[in-house]
């Protein structure tokens, strides 16, 4: 094994497991050469623009519309998905019936799913003439080709995360309070409520907001239900491919740029919610 | 151990970096745009026989296909090709321009300005044509629908534009201002923007939605033939565009390859009789004049206007037109 | 009478049903689609979409990228781990959140950034151009790509993972004079293999199902640089829909088998995987 002084690393607590200079050494570098260094490429091509031009890309309608519906699509998509998680993981926890377990390997589907293959499927699924389709467009519901597509196909992408978060935390969770709060004469609601509720909140937080940093980048699964109408329903990775495709890299890059700022965001959020989850525990 | 790993990676990248550089002269790369997919593959088979008869040598032809706006991205940020066989001039003009691959004076080195054929915008539309669709004045009643690509990617959706904007700037009391704002109603009733033209196709004929669907004529038909004679009609227009979608090879990359002689052989080959009857078949208006009469009950004579009298030629027009901020930037406002 | 901590049965159906109304509308019914429209002219049909020559070599490339790609992660993800659970040093938690940042990248911005670097207008373009080194739209491009977007998946399960289980095993085993690969391999190893497999799987069925960020760095050829999503993509455009969906069916095969191991996995080693999915 690489033997590295350790007085060249001084910022490290001293331990006698071996392999700490190669290791991280490894990861470092792996990690500059396949994420950091890249990134960086993205974050200084927009600048030729200048600060005005960058701004004037970041700020134009066509981007502010498909910024608004990346972000504002991921987060009913996310909110969704917390309703929804809540009960489905709630019910696979807590309750049993039929298909249980079946139930509980598909919530994992869209992880494994190749995500163009969810998009020619629900494409398909919620074209008006679907199997889904044909009768939501009988009542005049239009999915696919509408915004409420992109939902739909951020709303599958993003179940899991949801579900995976907070099926631990029911599990851990035990009788012992909501008997307590029981005993003391609560009723189930206010248990639920005030007990239960306030307990899952965190992980759900988090898996909601997992849900939603998927969802703001997806691609593979919207671009087939979109209709990807300029100012509509049009993605910003979308727009992203579409600036590429018009030679403006620097405007591609500049919209890159934005996502990836709010990503890194979503993260350092996620890592504090995270922090303070570990603190009250 | 883990040095042992880091030898084994090493040996496999090496590996895939070695073969993905491969210089093979009897290999080409076609890159085209969207509609091609069902042409080429008819005239790779044709040219590599006609090859194999010539010079004994089996040779293989690998195709991508995709928006031409979009191929021409690639092939100026790297994607090898030795043959760019495009939508439109401009998407080749700015290989020139960008990446220098090929000389600016590129058009003229084949003839009939390097488009062994040619084609043109018409109208697709459901059957017994409901919505009585006979000229472009139709297109802009009262809740109809019209399905075309995005213009800004794909070649088909340029001339579609370019074709609705001339005949609305030579109807009786036409201009230029009157054709803007043609063209905008129509792109007001355009429910989905595809990137492609295959991708508005889909859309059209797959997914049901749209009443009328501006296609390239070649699409059309295939879609006919594809997809049910019995579900759609095509509707020609009074008046449309000349659409010349041109081929060329790329200097640098044949050089490169030493797949020159091939290449220049492939793309002469486009305009020989048997090509051009292949393209004929293809529903492409061939350029050769006894193929064009053999043919010539397939392809409806009609008004064509052309982007050099019309708009002072691609260039010209895509600045107007296309580049951020030209007119269709400022037109477009989506229906609803 | 029911125990107070339980829900009455009136919430119990509800939920139930919407948990499986809800997991039919938005999970099943799309399974079933591909598998049906895939089978819509036969099974002959599908199988002779399969068994083309544009298809094989989709398929071949797909195994090819997922070969190179997942065993690189791999060796990071555990490198990764062992430096940030086994060792104390400044600095760890930015690290472990640099690790998470692809999962969150856009793929489509995963692509572009190799197209920044690697492409001719690029950084590294014009130099690799003459020395006859093609990365992007080339396999070492679709290998990179896919790298981005599966990188964390194997550091995630392996990180918390080998914190819950500390540093007393391998700090006794180095005390008895085992050397770091020996502890690694005796002591460690067996200790997180299923987590290990766990990630593995995850990452794989990533990394063959990766659309977007392929997409951007393929160049579309067939035969040539067609993974299978995008295989998927080409037929679909080719109307060849029945063979798009055939394809599409094998990818959802290999998301079912996916499932069905990680199913077994978590059934068997519960305890380990729960450990890491505490975090």
């Amino acid at each position: 094994m690489a033997a590295i002084p350790s007085t060249a690393f001084r910022w490290r607590e001293p331990g006698v497991l071996p392999g700490f200079g190669l290791s991280l050494g490894f990861t470092v570098f792996y990690l500059s050469a396949i994420v950091l260094i890249p990134l960086a490429a993205l974050l200084i091509r927009p600048w030729e623009l200048g600060w005005v031009g960058f701004w004037e890309a970041v700020t134009a309608p066509r981007v502010l519309a498909s910024l608004k519906l990346s972000f504002g699509g991921a987060a009913i998509a996310a909110l969704v998905n917390a309703v929804f998680g809540l009960i489905v993981a709630w019910a696979l926890v807590r309750y049993r019936f039929p298909f249980k377990r079946l139930v509980d390997a598909l919530v994992d589907l869209p992880f494994a799913l190749p995500t163009a293959v969810a998009g020619i499927a629900l494409s398909t699924l919620y074209a008006p003439n679907g199997w889904l389709g044909a009768p939501l467009a009988a009542w005049g519901l239009k999915v696919a080709y509408t915004p409420l597509g992109v939902v739909v196909a951020l709303v599958f992408i993003g179940l899991p995360f949801v579900v995976r978060t907070l099926q631990p935390v029911i599990s851990e969770l035990g009788a012992e309070a909501e008997e307590a709060a029981a005993t003391l004469g609560a009723s189930r609601a206010q248990t639920l409520i005030r007990v239960v509720f306030p307990a899952l909140a965190p992980a759900l937080l988090t898996g909601t907001a997992l849900a939603f940093a998927r969802a703001v980048g997806e691609y593979g699964s919207v671009i087939f239900i979109a209709g990807n109408l300029p100012m509509v329903s049009e993605i910003a990775p979308l727009l992203i491919v579409i600036k590429l495709e018009q030679f403006d890299y620097a405007g591609a890059a500049a919209i890159g740029v934005v996502m990836l700022a709010a990503s890194f965001l979503i993260i350092l959020a996620l890592n504090l919610v995270q922090s303070l989850l570990a603190t009250r525990r | 151990m883990r040095i042992l790993h880091a030898g084994i990676v090493a040996t496999v990248l090496a590996a895939a970096l070695t073969s993905a550089a491969y210089a093979d002269s009897t290999r080409l790369l076609n890159v085209s745009y969207d509609p091609t997919r069902e042409l080429y593959k008819g005239i790779n088979t044709a040219f590599a026989a006609d090859w194999k008869a010539k010079t004994g040598q089996t040779i293989t032809i690998d195709m991508s296909h995709g928006g031409s706006g979009k191929q021409s991205r690639a092939i100026i940020d790297g994607l090898d090709a030795d043959v760019a066989t495009l939508a439109l001039a401009y998407d080749i003009d700015v290989i020139a321009q960008k990446a220098k691959l090929i000389s600016a004076g590129w058009q003229k080195r084949l003839p009939e300005n390097s488009s062994p054929y040619t084609s043109t915008i018409v109208f697709l539309v459901r059957k017994g044509n409901p919505w009585k669709v006979k000229d472009w004045s139709d297109l802009v009643k009262k809740n109809i629908q019209v399905i075309t690509p995005n213009p800004k990617t794909s070649g088909g959706a340029r001339w579609a534009y370019l074709a609705a904007w001339a005949w609305a700037e030579h109807r009786p009391g036409g201009n230029a201002e009157k054709a803007k704002q043609f063209v905008a109603d129509l792109y007001r009733r355009v429910p989905v923007l595809d990137t492609g033209a295959r991708g508005s196709t889909t859309t059209f004929v797959q997914r049901g939605i749209g009443d009328v669907l501006l296609s390239w004529e070649n699409e059309a038909y295939l879609a006919l033939d594809e997809l049910g004679p019995d579900k759609f009609e095509i509707v020609y227009p009074s008046a449309s565009i000349l659409a010349e979608p041109p081929v060329t090879i790329i200097d640098k990359n044949v050089d490169r390859h030493g797949t020159r002689k091939l290449a220049e052989a492939y793309v002469k080959f486009l305009y020989t009789r048997k090509a051009q009857e292949i393209e004929a078949k293809n529903y492409y208006r061939p350029r050769d004049p006894q193929v064009a009469k053999a043919f010539a009950k397939k392809f409806p004579a009609l008004k064509l206007y052309t982007v050099d009298k019309e708009f002072g030629g691609w260039q010209k027009a895509q600045q107007v037109h296309f580049a951020d901020g030209g007119v269709f930037d400022q037109i477009y406002k989506p229906g609803r | 009478m029911r125990k107070p901590t339980e829900d009455g049965p009136i919430v119990r159906g509800v939920c139930v049903a919407l948990t499986i109304g809800f997991v039919v509308l938005f999970l099943v019914m799309p399974l079933l689609t591909v598998f049906s429209q895939a089978l819509d002219k036969g099974v002959e049909a599908a199988l002779d979409a399969l068994t083309n020559p544009d298809s094989l070599s989709a398929i071949w490339l797909t195994l090819i990228v997922a070969a190179i790609a997942v065993p690189l992660n791999l060796l990071f993800g555990v490198s990764a781990a062992w430096a940030i659970a086994k060792h104390d040093f400044r600095g760890k938690s930015l690290l472990v959140s640099l690790v998470d940042l692809p999962f969150s990248v856009s793929p489509v911005i995963a692509g572009l950034i190799y197209v920044l670097i690697f492409g001719m207008q690029g950084w590294l373009g014009p130099w690799l151009r003459e020395h006859d080194v093609q990365i992007i739209f080339a396999l070492p491009g679709l290998v990179l790509a896919t790298i981005f977007v599966t990188f964390p998946f194997v550091a995630r399960e392996l990180i918390p993972l080998m914190t819950d289980q500390g540093r007393d095993e391998e700090e006794a085993a180095i005390s008895l004079g085992a050397s770091g690969l020996q502890t690694f391999f005796r002591v460690t190893l067996p200790n997180i293999k299923w987590g290990l497999l766990y990630g593995v799987l995850l990452c794989n069925a990533r990394a063959m199902g990766e659309f977007g960020a392929v997409s951007v760095v393929s160049g579309h050829i067939r035969g040539q640089t067609n993974t299978m999503p995008l295989h998927v993509e080409v037929l679909y455009n080719d109307y060849q829909f029945v063979g798009a969906f055939a394809v599409a069916s094998l990818l959802a095969l290999l998301a079912i088998v996916t499932l069905v191991l990680k199913s077994l996995l978590e059934w068997r080693f519960a305890d380990e995987i729960a450990a890491a999915h505490r975090h």
